[in-house]
């Protein structure tokens, strides 16, 4: 009999029980709909134990690799510790060591978390100002390649963390942050497949770490990246990014500005125009977005649209809290 | 063998997905229904939908569509917009070379919840 174990408690499961009929036995709420492995209403995510693989089909890789699964598919062999997907990880200090300015309103953060982290380069943190008031912020570094985690913080005006992080955060200060989620990330299953990226404003964070990631990974299909904003000046890590094209051949970066004239290898449109008139299909392609709200929403159906598949759209909407 | 199996069970709902979202979305009839629904929720979704439409594996009752489309009941959801969606249906598994007699079964499985989906 495997013990299932949620929030500090444990819960006996019967043979050929599953996971959902067994949490909601002992009365805890599991969001559910069609109880067949379909809807994805039921999804969890286990830290310890084997899943069996029927509670994965039909998962993102991305959900896969974390540990995610179907409470309704899963007759667990072994006892499992889970958690609700959208449960805050753990919580734990670390230390700022750099803070640097990228544009007129955007600040690259750097920090060295108390213990080692496991993270993907475009998945997200936590950033605590302090006890209860907390913002995510995208993972624009990457494992194997920095040592430290970077952030890239946009000032909102009037913004609580934001404007914290701009004004008061220096080196040398300790903060609290929570543990990275979010299913951003590079998983280096169809090396040869052809990857565009499109992100706004400080939405190039997670893009900048995705990108490192693959082509350090020796992703070698195309991979086209799209950084938008108003104007020039919106626009950083510019040179960086025109280094990383020279370094892989296989490897595009169109910088676009919208309110502007462009200059110098710029491009001058709404970033997801460009995009449009750049490539008249994305059959086969995956694609990330990343930023804007407006900009994601209107991005993932415009490159559903253009042939991207459902299962392969990766999107991370800043929303405010 | 059942018609889920013959229809090529849950690789043809992978077949289809994209194929009678992107017909869905494009329609103008009936694409107001779906903004606002987060796309990977409604990848998920409309599998959902396709395995019980196929006749596949699925523990839906007529009351949690009752449920699951009241809200779209009440944005005005009739029957002409149910028309279109079992058109596009039908024409997502004519372009996936599914035979005629299959189709019929389809529309037939879909036909059963119109009462249910629309609230009646
Ligand atoms: C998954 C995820 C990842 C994120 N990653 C990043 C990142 O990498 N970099 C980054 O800079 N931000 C990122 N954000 C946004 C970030 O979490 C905060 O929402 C943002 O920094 C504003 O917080 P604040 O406390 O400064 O502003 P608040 O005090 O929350 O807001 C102040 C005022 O500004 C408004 N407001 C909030 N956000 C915006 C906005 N974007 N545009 C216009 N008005 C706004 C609010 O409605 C409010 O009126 C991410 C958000 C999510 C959900
Ligand atoms: C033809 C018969 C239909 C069947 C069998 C059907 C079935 C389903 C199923 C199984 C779900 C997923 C429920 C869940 O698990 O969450 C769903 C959701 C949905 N359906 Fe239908 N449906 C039908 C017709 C329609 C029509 C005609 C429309 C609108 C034109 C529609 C719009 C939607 C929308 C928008 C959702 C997502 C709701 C949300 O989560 O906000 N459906 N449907
Ligand atoms: S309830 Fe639908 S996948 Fe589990």
């Amino acid at each position: 009999m495997a013990i299932i174990e949620l929030e500090g408690k444990s819960y006996p499961c019967e043979e050929n029980e599953t996971v959902l009929d067994c949490l909601t036995r002992h009365g805890v709420q599991v969001p559910s709909s069609c109880r067949a492995g379909v809807c994805q209403s039921c999804m969890m995510r286990a830290e310890q134990g084997e899943i069996p693989k029927a509670a994965q089909v039909g998962l993102k890789p991305t959900r896969v690799t974390q540990g995610y699964f179907l409470a309704c598919s899963c007759k667990p062999q072994d006892d499992l510790r889970i958690r609700f997907p959208d449960a805050e990880g753990l919580r734990m200090g670390a230390r700022v060591v750099g803070k640097e300015l990228l544009s007129h309103d955007i600040v690259a953060v750097r920090l060295v978390p108390d213990k080692p982290m496991d993270y993907r380069a475009g998945q997200f943190i936590r950033l605590f100002r302090d006890g209860g008031l907390s913002r995510c912020y995208s993972l624009a570094s990457v494992p194997v390649l920095d040592e430290w985690l970077e952030l890239h913080v946009r000032h909102v005006p009037g913004g609580q963390v934001s404007g914290w992080v701009h004004g008061d955060l220096s080196p040398g200060d300790s903060v609290q942050i929570a543990d990275s989620s979010g299913h951003c990330f590079y998983v280096p299953d169809q090396q040869d497949r052809a990857m565009l990226l499109v992100g706004t404003g400080s939405g190039l964070a997670p893009l900048y770490g995705i990108v490192r990631d693959a082509l350090h990974q020796g992703h070698w299909g195309p991979v086209w990246l799209y950084h938008g904003s108003h104007g020039s000046k919106g626009l950083y890590r510019v040179d960086e990014l025109h280094e990383l094209e020279r370094q892989f051949a296989n490897f595009h970066y169109v910088p676009c500005v919208s309110h502007e004239k462009p200059s110098n290898g710029m491009r001058q449109g709404m970033v997801l125009d460009v995009v449009a008139g750049d490539h008249e299909s994305l059959d086969g392609w995956q694609a990330f977005l990343c930023g804007h709200p407006d900009m994601v929403t209107l991005g993932k159906t415009q490159l559903f649209l253009s042939g991207v598949s459902l299962s392969e759209i990766y999107a991370d909407p800043f929303v405010a809290s | 063998m059942s018609l889920y199996e013959q229809l090529g069970g849950d690789a043809a709902v992978n077949a289809a997905v994209d194929i009678f979202y992107r017909k869905v979305l494009k329609d103008a009839r009936i694409s107001r229904f779906f903004q606002g629904v987060d796309m990977e929720r409604q990848a998920a979704k409309q599998k959902a939908f396709l395995t019980m439409a196929f006749g596949g594996p699925n523990n839906y009752s007529g009351l949690d569509m009752r449920r699951g489309h009241a809200h779209l009941v009440a944005q005005g959801l009739d029957d002409s917009h149910f028309d279109a969606v079992v058109e596009h249906l039908g024409a997502t598994l004519k372009e996936l070379n599914v035979p005629d007699a299959l189709i019929v079964q389809v529309a037939a499985i879909a036909e059963t919840t119109r009462n249910d989906v629309l609230g009646k």
